[in-house]
């Protein structure tokens, strides 16, 4: 390695101001750092620091979605296979999933990565490490059959949109993987809806008799009661975006987030009570299947559960205060109940729950903050009169 | 009616090197000096000049803003330097000792009768006054003012932080009379924080309170806010417990002495334990020999929270009653951020550290990381057991916004309040140097 460390060493100064690659510097920068952990020791303040930094936080993010992604792979060979009524092994379906994904995570790594760096050159920023996460993400919350040249758009629209302008990661209000899915799901929502999208290939050809490839969610959206088992909805042996199908998958990586102290709990436990307390409320007066299926259905279905460990937990635009994440989390579980119930043309709500909650979280802030502010006034005004 | 307060919040970070309770003996140094920069927002005006006599006590140099405030030698001797740095700033006042400690008499009488402006003039001209530490902004006190309480923390909670228990344990009476003084100084109460088990809790004509938990409980700022608030118009002042000794033995004996017990703590020193010294020896005559010398090594006046960087050259801070030396660790590690880093500790677990609970860390002085822009929440709260939202009170000095960083509670906290938070701070932000400026903004609007 002390190879290498002399090469780039010796190389730096090109990068730097005044060098011949000087506009090269921030990817320089971005390339030395991800070989080398920088040599940069505390200047004020403390003289230790804890070890955790930005780029290993976001790593163990990734780490987290590997599970999803695993099983996304299989299941998209397992659902083709259902669909044509062909046979594999297990590794069989994988493979054919694995060559099915892996241009999505070209794709989106690729467009996304290389409009951060562009930014961050022009910027004179050091290159942010938000994308690492963002880039995984996109490609498992979109549908098998999305074409790579839209996949490609709304990448771009996303960063450029939804981070770059607001300043890049850590400043942006929405969250980025979510632009990108808001804006595929409205620009092209006939490549992002309905019963042919799920299955790699049902697009082309036609499904063996009796295969329908709709979600549950859109089964029920047609009013139908033909739901998949429970169990085969939380191992995700069912059709749907990419990494959302497995539940167990997902509660690997929740459990990843939560014992390494990445992800907020507080805000996935408060979507589960917002889902059960609002699904719960529909059960009560429920008039037609939507709102009859048992509240705890709905955590089985459709995005929610990759949505509130992947989503909804980013820190950046979740809410900032501890009390007003227990707010945001009950918010958007109750908004999905909301969202999947009363609007039948929407029957993923998850998207749209966080993307809401995400413009209400400085809202959410206000108000903690500004009630934490009465309180210590309070305190003031009964110490004067004491 | 003293009680015991627990303290949840916070962070007991395990470092090696904790000093062994024991007395390595005297240190004793040929120069001693004392630099204005450990006195925050004084502006030293000169009293002395090279080659004259000083007496222990005799003013060295006084605050151009407040000139009643005046620092004064720790030993006898001659000056024999002052040493200017850029632009004429002085560094410091370097005296050359004739090892007698001969004081100047200072007029004290009899604590009963004697009033509190008398004393505050005594403390004034022996130069003990710059040791009164005033909440909020964490300056100098105002010889002007009375506070409203006196706070002491009879403990250090930070890493590897000495113990008043032992370093002290000889001064009691001294320290008796040391609380008996600042009694007479304030209307209010003088408040002793302590552990439970301590010998300081027996001292009389003060509140004390125990309290538990991890650090920063033993910050004086931490324990107000649990004791008694600071509001906006509040003045209280702390005041640390080795000062309290140095009070009271001038107000038993009318003599300064300024000998006291130094903790040489961290990974890099070879047998951490207590020294004898006197205040502005110099930080080579205790430290040098006693490290490992193996590579780089950052010598801290302090703890490794709060302290500030020496070198073997400068002086032992005025207030500190600890060195630590770490290893500097201004190296590049290969791809660091997927390392397993079983010998790096994080508050998170994302490192595989957490397997060993209870392991002792060599910590050096690597930023771990490069500053980025907030991305991560809740975790400031986490080690801040102050109802304060740290986030925001930051942001709020970022954006320079006076109102909010009132409202938020900017009174209650100086930098060593906020030091964990800047230790845990994943994009490593710069917690302790935007909160001063925050401070310093507030005070000159203030005026």
């Amino acid at each position: 390695m002390k190879s290498l460390r002399k090469y780039i060493d010796k190389k730096k100064p090109l990068f730097q101001k005044g060098g011949k690659f000087e506009k090269l510097g921030s990817t320089f920068g971005a390339f030395e750092t991800f070989l080398f952990t920088p040599n940069h020791t505390s200047k004020s303040g403390t003289h230790i620091h804890d070890t955790i930094d930005l780029k290993r936080t976001m790593i163990v993010v990734v780490i987290a979605l590997i599970p999803a992604m695993l099983f996304g792979c299989w299941n998209i060979g397992y659902q083709n296979g259902l669909a044509f009524g062909i046979e594999r092994t297990l590794l069989g379906h994988f493979f054919f999933g694995f060559l099915k994904m892996l241009p999505l995570i070209i794709v989106s790594y690729v467009v996304g990565l290389g409009i951060e760096f562009i930014s961050a050159q022009m910027r004179g920023h050091e290159v942010n490490e938000g994308f690492l996460v963002t880039g995984l993400l996109i490609p498992l919350i979109v549908p098998v059959n999305i074409p790579l040249w839209m996949l490609a758009i709304a990448v771009a629209f996303a960063v450029v949109f939804g981070k770059e302008i607001f300043g890049g990661t850590g400043y942006n209000i929405m969250n980025v993987a979510l632009i990108a899915r808001a804006f595929l799901f409205f620009s092209y929502p006939s490549q992002m809806s309905g019963d042919f999208v799920w299955i790699s290939n049902l697009n082309t050809q036609a499904a063996i008799d009796g295969f329908s490839g709709a979600t549950p969610l859109a089964v029920l959206a047609q009013g139908a009661t033909n739901l998949p088992s429970l169990s085969d909805m939380f191992f995700g042996f069912i059709p749907g975006s990419i990494g959302e199908t497995s539940k167990f998958a997902i509660l690997i990586g929740a459990a990843i987030l939560i014992f390494t102290g990445i992800a907020s709990w507080k805000i996935m436990l408060s979507a589960v009570i917002g889902v059960l307390a609002i699904g719960g409320l529909c059960n009560a007066f429920a008039v037609n299947t939507y709102m009859e299926i048992p509240a705890y259905y709905h955590l089985l279905m459709g995005g929610f559960a990759f949505g509130a460990v992947f989503m909804a937990t980013d820190p950046v635009t979740a809410p900032h205060t501890e009390k007003g994440k227990w707010i945001y989390g009950f918010l958007i579980g109750a908004f999905v109940i909301l969202i999947r119930v009363f609007n039948p043309a929407y029957p993923e709500g998850m998207m749209l729950a966080i993307l809401l909650l995400n413009v209400w979280s400085p809202l959410i802030d206000y108000f903690v903050v500004q009630s934490h502010i009465k309180k210590r006034e309070k305190r003031f005004v009964i110490k004067k009169n004491a | 009616m003293s009680k015991t307060i627990k303290i949840k919040k916070g962070l007991d970070i395990k470092l090696k090197g904790i000093a062994e309770l024991t007395n390595g003996g005297e240190v004793t140094s040929s120069r001693y000096g004392i630099e204005p920069a450990n006195f925050l927002g004084l502006i030293p005006k000169l009293c002395v000049k090279p080659d004259e006599y000083v007496k222990v006590g005799t003013p060295l140099f006084y605050d151009k803003n407040q000139p009643e405030v005046q620092i004064t030698s720790p030993v006898s001797g001659k000056v024999v330097a002052i040493n200017r740095g850029d632009r004429r700033r002085i560094l410091d006042v370097e005296i050359e000792s004739d090892n007698k400690f001969e004081s100047e008499q200072f007029p004290i009488g009899e604590l009963g009768s004697i009033n509190r402006d008398s004393i505050k003039e005594v403390l004034l001209s022996s130069g003990l006054w710059p040791y009164l530490i005033q909440r909020p902004f964490g300056t100098i006190a105002k010889p002007s003012d009375t506070p409203r309480d006196i706070f002491i923390s009879g403990f250090d909670s930070a890493p590897l932080a000495p113990s008043y228990d032992f370093s002290l344990a000889n001064d009691l009476k001294s320290f008796q009379k040391g609380i008996d003084v600042l009694a007479k100084l304030t209307d209010g109460k003088v408040y002793l924080g302590v552990r439970s088990g301590s010998k300081l809790a027996e001292v009389k004509n003060a509140e004390v309170n125990v309290f538990d938990g991890p650090h920063p409980a033993g910050n004086v700022g931490i324990q107000i806010h649990h004791l008694k608030p600071i509001n906006k118009g509040d003045k209280v002042w702390t005041i640390n417990p080795q000062a309290v000794v140095f009070i009271g033995r001038l107000f038993s004996t009318g003599k300064l002495d300024f000998s006291k017990m130094i903790c040489l703590s961290g990974s890099e020193v070879k047998a951490p334990m207590y020294y004898k010294t006197v205040v502005g020896a110099k930080v080579s005559a205790i430290v040098t020999g006693k490290t490992v010398a193996e590579g780089k090594e950052r010598i801290i006046a302090g703890n490794v929270l709060t302290g500030t960087k020496a070198d073997a050259d400068n002086y032992l801070n005025f207030y500190s009653n600890q060195i630590t030396v770490i290893p500097e660790g201004d190296d590049y590690e290969f791809i660091g951020w997927a390392m397993p880093r079983f010998n790096k500790f994080s508050v998170s677990h994302a490192y595989f550290s957490w397997l060993m609970p209870g392991k002792a860390y060599r910590a050096d002085a690597n930023l771990n990381g490069e500053e980025r822009a907030f991305v991560m929440t809740g975790q400031y709260e986490k080690v801040l057991p102050m109802d304060i939202l740290p986030v925001h009170l930051i942001k709020s000095v970022i954006a320079n916004d006076i109102d909010k960083m009132e409202q938020l509670g900017i009174y209650e906290v100086i930098e060593e309040d906020l030091a964990l938070c800047e230790y845990v701070c994943t994009s490593k932000i710069e917690v302790q140097s935007i909160l001063r400026k925050g401070i310093n903004l507030i005070m000159k609007e203030l005026g």
